[in-house]
């Protein structure tokens, strides 16, 4: 019975009705993942010890909620005892001593860490072309990028590899990826999943999150991935509810808001349209349209350029070939360390990063920049708070178009930058979104964007999964559409 | 031309804390290296600090001593630069918005007392230590210290001379070993200052351009340094030329100062606050707890010894102005309700022995118990105050109880009266000459006679009542 494109759901009923046991789901993973090396989706696989779990579980009957489940792992999270390389030459040696939260609240719910995901190097990138490790190619084309970061994470879900991924979103990691794959994946609140063992890009706006086929597989892992963590000061003290209740309930009345500035007559017509008709759908479902404005959002891609790659130059500072991680050969001296160290560890994305972040942060030019842009981020906030007085979620196309072919935006960093217009203004103001497949451009899937207030998650993903009752774009795959 | 010299100093104090300031590794001194670190200190991938308030409580408790503003809020920013013993590449502390601000410092230089200002006091996380001479070729790194919790205390530049910023240094380890924030170590690195050096043209207003001087550990060090620093910038402005804006590092063996890095060389911090801490807040409640609680300080000791006590006024102040004294004392006190036979002992003997080894109480081989003992063994008459003073000697040499020292000597006081009187009897049948010429007024001679019996019962005869038989049978 093939395992492919399963949804965890349909696993987990498998699973429980003994028609696959755990081991040979595992190992039909492995056979799934040896099919698709070409996508060049994992940097590190985690074979034995899974079949070992699976094993054990079909010993010890487990009554866990994702129990058997297998799951790929971003390499951006530390995982004890297993290779963790965040995308980068500088940790192609390095082993954690320790997991993160989430992976652990993960494994304890009975998933299976398949293996470690391909990413842009240290989450920076919006193609999956950075990486250390090579490109993932998206399963829907040839020499079609993933997006990224979360590039092989989307790859691996959206190949029907796995049913699940972790993903990470700083400024739009996980929806822009699922975009571009036709998969599901949702950023969380700020807070809501410990960034303990996350290894961090931009500490104030990075947050972990599910990467699955459908909003209520999404609901399923957010429920066990979320938790209030003393070891992270900025994880949230909140009630988590279950993020799968209500998801059947209708929609109707539901006030969706549209961003006056977005400007979408910029966007490819196709593009439009496939929002256009997105727009009918939810008005079937009974949900009305309003007009909202967000007087700064212009101004979000540039605030996000000073505010991430600041964060950036500070917290990689940490990999100067000193305690763990790549060291170079033979300096002569501390300086050439240092200087040797990070010019063969860290790739050109990471420095450009790197060099723009000292800049921002350096004396003289702190006020103006940083400091700016936290001021800016700030009104950005203000005016989703203005804005959600009158909406309960607010939607957009997740990226300006579908997936693109590698080395197609040139050496221009600034094209690539603008690749997350629409993703980054929840991750500057901390608020939840998801993307959700929502159509096919010339034969490529494309997603929708639905980002909601703080800590409505379940607004969210009942919005989302309403679609998805009614639309089967979550359905599409590479290889035709899945019946059911 | 004349000089003023203005002084700021940075003094780094190791707050007592069990934990590190982020992390749970424990703080004590002299492990093996890289044995008390954690994921945390260790600034592996994906880690993340989280403040411990103890550290805290600590620095508040500083901040109430020197009558200083508290912030009941205060925020954590990242100082970066690169250093192999700083495992993260950036330091914690507390740039924009500190736990302590502006307080103030009483010092006595030659009997002149003078209101030090301080600016600021606030909470970072100290950095490992490189280790250069013990790999050829290589250097190690122990992190044993990093993430160690330091309370950074800032004053403002008004330090005329060396003296004072000794005294100003001694008041400060005086104020954190009496809140026991900090053990006052130096020897172990538990206060370290960088002094801030300048010079101006007498009553000028505009201060000179100044040398910062780095990581001096003790009293003799900073007056050295700072003396060798007025020297050398009066010598350059005498030439006609300017002080450089730098940092230097004082050698202690060949007493100088020598350039570290000059201004342009300087590290650009790059200073921004940390995205990985919430702004930390104390509670009302909790700042009441902290002042309820707050130990007794010197001068509070000291009106309390001349008022409780009947302790003269230099007396107590010699008493409370050391923490392991003023424990001495509080510790005989509660066993021995002799308040001034106790402060003449501290004052006189032990006073005396401190002054001719040159050291502090706390690294005697006197302890409060031993001390106790001591004076309750003179007060019940067990032994002389003679007799006292050569246990005293023997403990400072080489430690051991006071009672086993009089048991195995056999330095028990004699008592016995007819004893006395009989040893008292023989020394005067023996000096016949000596009882004419006393009795013929040389009064001087008495003396010779106490001399006498004390030497025959080898010092243990109770001294008054060698005194009253004496006098009885001379009569």
């Amino acid at each position: 019975m093939s395992i492919q494109y399963k949804t965890i759901n349909e696993l987990s009923q498998m699973l429980k009705s003994r028609d696959i046991s755990n081991k040979e789901l595992i190992q039909e993973t492995f056979n799934l993942i040896d099919a698709n090396l070409h996508l060049n989706a994992f940097i590190t696989l985690n074979k034995d010890a899974s079949l070992l779990k699976a094993e054990e579980l079909d010993k010890n009957l487990s009554l866990q909620p994702l129990s058997g489940i297998p799951i790929a792992q971003k390499d951006l999270f530390c995982t004890k005892d297993l290779r963790t390389t965040c995308g980068s030459n500088m940790l192609s040696n390095f082993i954690p001593p320790y997991s993160a939260t989430v992976i652990e609240n993960l494994e304890n719910a009975g998933c299976v860490s398949v293996g470690k995901t391909n990413m842009d190097e240290f989450a920076m990138g919006s193609s999956n072309e950075t990486s250390f490790y090579g490109n993932v190619q998206n399963p829907w084309g040839d020499k079609l990028v993933p997006g990224g970061s979360s590039g092989g994470s989307a790859a691996a879900v959206a190949a029907g590899i796995v049913p699940a991924a972790s993903g990470t979103d700083t400024g739009g990691s996980i929806r822009q990826p699922a975009s571009l794959c036709g998969i599901s994946g949702l950023k969380p609140t700020y807070g809501r999943i410990s960034r303990w063992g996350m290894i961090a890009f931009a500490s104030s706006l990075d947050q972990a999150g599910p990467m699955a086929r459908t909003a209520e597989d999404c609901a399923l892992l957010l429920n066990q991935m979320c938790s209030h963590d003393l070891k992270d000061t900025t994880s949230l003290d909140e009630t988590i509810p279950d993020f799968t209740e209500n998801l059947d309930k209708p929609i109707k009345g539901l006030k969706i808001g549209l961003v006056k500035e977005f400007d979408l007559s910029q966007l490819d017509k196709e593009v439009v349209k496939v929002f256009e008709e997105s727009k009918k759908q939810y008005e079937t479902l009974g949900a009305e349209f309003i007009e909202i404005s967000l007087p700064n959002i212009s101004l979000s891609v540039p605030t996000y350029y000073v505010v991430a790659p600041a964060e950036c130059s500070s917290n990689l500072s940490r990999f100067d070939g000193v305690k763990f991680g790549k060291r170079c050969d033979d300096p002569k001296d501390l300086e050439e360390l240092y200087i040797k160290t990070r010019s063969e560890g860290f790739g050109d994305e990471v420095k450009r990063r790197i060099l723009i972040g000292s800049y921002v942060l350096s004396a003289g030019f702190y006020d103006a920049y940083y400091k700016k842009a936290q001021q800016v981020r700030r009104l950005i906030k203000n005016d989703f708070d203005d804005a959600f007085k009158k909406v309960d979620v607010i939607m957009s196309p997740t990226t300006r178009g579908a997936a693109f072919e590698e080395g197609s935006k040139g050496d221009d960093p600034i094209q690539m930058y603008l690749e997350d217009l629409f993703t980054i203004p929840a991750n500057l103001a901390g608020l939840p979104a998801l993307s959700i497949p929502n159509g096919m451009v010339d034969g490529k899937p494309i997603g929708l964007q639905l980002i909601g207030n703080f800590l409505e998650e379940n607004k969210l993903l009942r919005a989302a999964h309403n679609f998805q009752l009614s639309t089967d774009w979550h359905k599409k795959t590479p290889k035709g559409d899945i019946q059911s | 031309m004349s000089w003023e010299t203005v002084i700021g100093l940075e003094i780094h104090v190791q707050l007592s804390t069990d934990s590190k300031l982020f992390s749970g590794g424990s703080t004590s001194f002299g492990a093996e290296p890289n044995t008390h670190v954690d994921l945390i200190d260790l600034g592996l991938p994906g880690v993340l600090p989280v403040a411990n308030r103890g550290a805290f409580y600590k620095a508040i408790r500083f901040g109430l001593a020197t009558n200083a503003e508290i912030n009941l809020t205060s925020t954590f920013d990242r100082k970066n630069y690169f250093y192999p013993d700083l495992p993260k590449g950036y330091q914690i502390t507390q740039m924009a918005l500190p736990v302590i601000g502006k307080g103030s410092i009483k010092i006595e230089v030659d009997g002149e007392e003078k209101v030090i200002n301080i600016t600021r006091a606030h909470l970072e996380e100290d950095a490992g230590k490189s280790i250069h001479d013990l790999f050829e070729g290589e250097t190690g790194v122990d992190l044993n210290r990093a993430g160690t919790p330091l309370l950074e205390i800032v004053s403002e530049p008004e330090i005329s001379n060396a003296k004072e910023a000794v005294a100003y240094f001694k008041a400060i380890r005086q104020i954190v070993t009496f809140l026991d924030i900090c053990d006052g170590n130096m020897a172990q690195g538990s206060m370290r200052c960088d002094v801030n050096v300048s010079l101006k043209k007498t009553g000028d207003d505009k201060l000179g351009t100044r040398a910062e001087i780095k990581n001096i550990n003790s009293f003799k060090f900073i007056e050295k340094a700072i003396n060798y620093e007025i020297g050398r910038q009066a010598r350059i402005l005498e030439s006609g030329e300017s002080v450089v804006q730098e940092t230097r590092l004082y050698d202690s063996v060949k007493n100088e100062t020598r350039s570290m890095r000059s201004k342009e060389e300087a590290n650009d911090y790059r200073y921004f606050p940390c995205p990985d801490l919430l702004p930390v807040v104390i509670s009302d409640d909790e700042l009441n707890e902290i002042k309820n609680n707050l130990p007794e300080l010197p001068n509070e000791k000291e009106k309390r010894y001349i008022e409780e006590s009947n302790l003269d006024i230099s007396e107590a102040k010699i008493i409370a102005s050391s923490k392991t004294m003023a424990n001495m004392f509080e510790e005989a006190c509660a066993k021995t309700d002799d308040s001034k036979l106790i402060a003449n002992w501290l004052v006189g003997d032990i006073s005396a022995l401190l002054n001719k080894d040159n050291i502090d109480l706390e690294e005697s081989k006197l302890t409060s118990n031993n001390f106790a003992v001591l004076i309750e063994r003179i007060s019940d008459k067990t032994i002389s105050g003679k007799i006292a003073k050569s246990v005293l000697e023997e403990i400072w040499e080489s430690g051991g109880s006071v009672d086993e020292i009089i048991e195995s000597k056999g330095l028990v006081q004699i008592q016995d009266e007819s004893l006395i009187e009989e040893i008292a009897l023989k020394i005067i049948n023996g000096n016949p000459s000596q009882v004419e010429a006393y009795k013929d007024g040389k009064d001087k001679l008495f003396g010779f006679f106490v001399g006498q019996v004390m030497k025959e019962t080898q010092g243990k005869a109770n001294p008054q009542s060698v005194n009253e038989i004496l006098k009885k049978l001379l009569s």
